[in-house]
C-alpha cells in the first residue's frame, strides 16, 4: 500500500495544508482537536473535496485538482471506521456486515470472507442481533468489520475510541493490533499518546492545519505530547508477575516493571514514559517504592520557563524527563552526567 | 343506500387511491429535491409546490381548467399527441386531487428526509454504494413512516376535496360526482337529508380506518426497528 497526499483546504480562516506519503502499517494523523486530522480523513474519503492538490492510492490517482479528476466516494475503495460506528439502525448487524459487498469489485484490497472476519473481530455471536442493543464496543467492532468486508485498500479510523470508556478500549485495541499485523494498511486518526503509542508504524504530526512532523513512532511522538513531552522504549514482555499483577518487560534501557499486560510472553510492546513521570538522582536510590530505576546518562537540556527537559541517554534508548529549574540547578544537571531515572510503575499508562 | 350513492363512494375511492398512487414518486422526488438539493430555483419550487395550500380551491382548479381543459395548452396537448383527456373525466377529478394533496404530502416526507443522519448516507457511500442504492436502502427506509403519512395526508385530502374538483371537471353523476359533490347535491335538493347523512357517515368512516390504517403500518414499521 502506498498513498500519497499533497493538499491544500481553507474553510473559513482555517487553513489545512498537508504533505506526505504513508509507509504500510498504521500510519497515525496526531494532532488536538481542531487541528485538522478529521478534515483530511474527510478529504482522504472523498467525503470533502479539497481546493486543492492531489491524493494517490497505490498508482490510483483519486483527486487531482489540476487535471480535474474527482474519484467520487463510492469508488474509493477506502473503508472509514467512524468514532460515532454509524451503523444503519434499521438492519441486523449481519446486514450491517454484508452491505458492502455488492460494490467491492477490482483487484487488491483487505481480503477476508464473511467467516474470517466476524472471528478476527469476534463477533460471531452478535450477527443476528440489531445495532441498538449493542454496547459501544460492540458496535466499534462490528464497524470495523463492515469496512473491512467492503474489501478496501486503506482503511481510515477517525478516533474509533474516543467515544469509549477505558474499558471498552482495553477491549478493541487488541483487534485492531491484529489488522495491522495481518497487513491491513490503516490511517489511524487520535489524540491520545497511549493509542499512538501502542498502534502507529508512523506518526504524521498536525499542528494548526500543518504538519510538522512525519516519521517513525519513536522518533515523532516525543515531540507530539503538546502537554508535557515523553518517550518511547521499544521493549517485550519478558515475564509475568502474577502475585503482584505485574509485566516485567526487558528494553535496552533494563527491565520495566509495568501493570500486568495481556499480550503474552515475548510479544513486542512499546512503553510510553511521559517526561512528567520521570524522577532523576544522582545515586542509585535504595529502599524506595518505585520499581523501575534505569541508569543513563544526561544528553541535552532544553528550558523552558521555570522547568527544562531533560534528555538522558539509557543505553542506547532516549528518555526525558520534566524537572524544575531549580532541580536542574541542584544536581548540577549537564551532559555527559550519569544519573538514575526513577519511574513509579503504577504511572504507566494502560492502553 | 341507493346505487347512485354506491357510485360516489367508489369513485371517491378510485379517484383518492389514484390521486396518491400517482402523486407518491414525484412527491418523494420533490421532497428529496428541497431536503437535500442545493440549486438554483429551490425556493421558487417550494413555493410552486406550496402554491394549492394557499390559493382559495376554486382558483386551482380554475387554474387546472384553463391549463388542462380541451383547449388548455396543456390540455390540447395531451388529447392530440397522447389522447389522454383530463376534462369532466373522472381522472380530471385525480388530477385536481392530486395537486390539493401535493404540498402536503411533499410537507410530510420533506421533513423526514431531513430527519435521516447524513452521516448513514455518508457511511453507505464509503462503502461503495452508489447515491442513488443510498437513496433505496438507506434514506428510503430510514424516512418511510413520513412517507406513509404523507400518502395518508394526500388520501384524506382527496376524500375531502371539493372547490378544485367541482371547478375543474364538475359534478357528473357515475363520472366526476365524487363524495362531497354527492353530499352538496343531496343538501340542494328537498328530502335529500337523508342521502346527505348516509354519505357522512360512509366519509367519516373511511377517514378513521385510513387514519388507524397507517397507525397500524407505523407502528409494524417501529416494532421491525427495535425488534432484537
Amino acid at each position: 500500500m502506498s498513498l500519497d497526499i499533497d493538499i491544500e483546504h481553507a474553510r473559513g480562516s482555517f487553513r489545512l495544508v498537508a504533505q506526505f506519503a504513508a509507509q504500510p502499517g498504521v500510519t497515525a494523523l496526531f494532532g488536538r482537536s481542531g487541528s485538522g486530522k478529521s478534515t483530511l480523513v474527510d478529504i482522504v474519503a472523498g467525503l470533502i473535496p479539497p481546493q486543492h492538490g492531489r491524493i494517490v492510492i497505490d498508482g490510483t490517482t483519486l483527486v487531482d485538482t489540476d487535471r480535474s479528476v474527482f474519484v467520487p466516494k463510492h469508488r474509493r475503495r477506502v473503508g472509514y471506521v467512524f468514532q460515532d460506528s454509524r451503523l444503519f439502525p434499521h438492519l441486523s448487524v449481519r446486514q450491517n456486515l454484508l452491505y458492502g459487498r455488492w460494490f467491492s469489485r477490482g483487484p487488491g484490497g483487505v481480503a477476508g470472507d464473511f467467516g474470517s472476519i466476524v472471528e478476527l473481530l469476534g463477533i460471531g455471536p452478535l450477527v443476528e442481533r440489531r445495532p441498538d442493543s449493542l454496547s459501544g464496543g460492540e458496535k466499534q467492532r462490528v464497524a470495523i468489520g463492515r469496512a473491512l468486508l467492503a474489501h478496501p485498500r486503506l482503511l481510515l479510523m477517525d478516533e474509533p475510541l474516543a467515544s469509549l470508556d477505558e474499558q471498552r478500549r482495553a477491549e478493541i485495541l487488541p483487534y485492531i493490533e491484529r489488522l495491522r499485523d495481518i497487513g491491513v494498511p490503516i490511517l489511524y486518526v487520535s489524540h491520545s499518546v497511549a493509542e499512538v503509542a501502542r498502534l502507529a508504524t508512523t506518526v504524521v504530526l498536525l499542528a494548526d492545519g500543518t504538519v510538522t512532523a512525519v516519521g517513525p513512532v519513536s522518533d515523532i511522538l516525543p515531540l507530539a505530547d503538546s502537554g508535557d513531552g515523553g518517550s518511547v522504549v521499544e521493549a517485550a514482555v519478558a515475564r509475568h508477575d502474577e502475585a503482584f499483577q505485574l509485566t516485567i518487560l526487558a528494553s535496552r534501557a533494563g527491565e520495566l516493571h509495568v501493570p500486568k499486560l495481556a499480550a503474552p510472553v515475548g510479544a513486542p510492546v512499546r512503553a510510553y514514559i511521559r517526561s512528567r513521570d520521570v524522577m532523576l538522582s544522582l545515586q542509585r536510590p535504595v529502599d524506595i517504592s518505585a520499581l523501575n530505576v534505569l541508569a543513563g546518562t544526561v544528553t541535552g537540556l532544553v528550558p523552558s520557563g521555570a522547568q527544562a527537559e531533560v534528555r538522558l541517554d539509557c543505553n542506547g534508548a532516549t528518555l526525558t524527563a520534566r524537572l524544575t529549574a531549580k532541580s536542574v540547578q541542584r544536581l548540577a544537571l549537564a551532559p555527559g552526567r550519569p544519573v538514575f531515572a526513577v519511574i513509579k510503575s503504577v504511572s504507566f499508562e494502560r492502553s | 343506500m341507493t346505487a347512485e350513492e354506491w357510485t360516489a363512494v367508489r369513485l371517491s375511492l378510485l379517484v383518492a387511491v389514484t390521486a396518491t398512487a400517482a402523486s407518491l414518486l414525484p412527491g418523494i422526488a420533490i421532497a428529496w429535491l428541497l431536503a437535500r438539493g442545493r440549486f438554483w430555483g429551490k425556493s421558487l419550487l417550494d413555493t410552486l409546490v406550496h402554491l394549492p395550500l394557499i390559493m382559495p380551491p376554486v382558483v386551482t382548479g380554475y387554474l387546472l381548467l384553463l391549463l388542462f381543459g380541451r383547449r388548455g395548452p396543456i390540455g390540447e396537448f395531451l388529447d392530440q399527441t397522447f389522447g389522454i383527456v383530463f376534462a369532466f373525466r373522472w381522472t380530471g377529478a385525480a388530477l385536481a386531487c392530486a395537486v390539493m394533496g401535493f404540498p402536503l404530502m411533499v410537507r410530510a416526507i420533506r421533513l423526514s428526509i431531513e430527519a435521516v443522519d447524513t452521516r448513514l448516507e455518508n457511511a453507505a457511500g464509503t462503502l461503495g454504494a452508489h447515491p442513488l442504492w443510498v437513496f433505496a436502502t438507506i434514506t428510503l427506509p430510514l424516512c418511510l413512516p413520513g412517507v406513509i403519512a404523507g400518502a395518508i395526508l394526500s388520501f384524506a385530502k382527496s376524500m375531502g376535496e371539493f372547490g378544485a374538483t367541482i371547478t375543474f371537471v364538475s359534478n357528473i353523476p357515475g363520472e366526476t360526482q365524487t363524495l362531497p359533490s354527492a353530499i352538496y347535491t343531496f343538501t340542494q335538493v328537498p328530502g335529500g337529508d337523508a342521502g346527505a347523512l348516509r354519505l357522512t357517515a360512509i366519509s367519516i368512516a373511511i377517514s378513521m380506518l385510513a387514519l388507524l390504517g397507517s397507525e397500524l403500518l407505523a407502528r409494524r414499521i417501529g416494532a421491525r426497528r427495535v425488534a432484537t
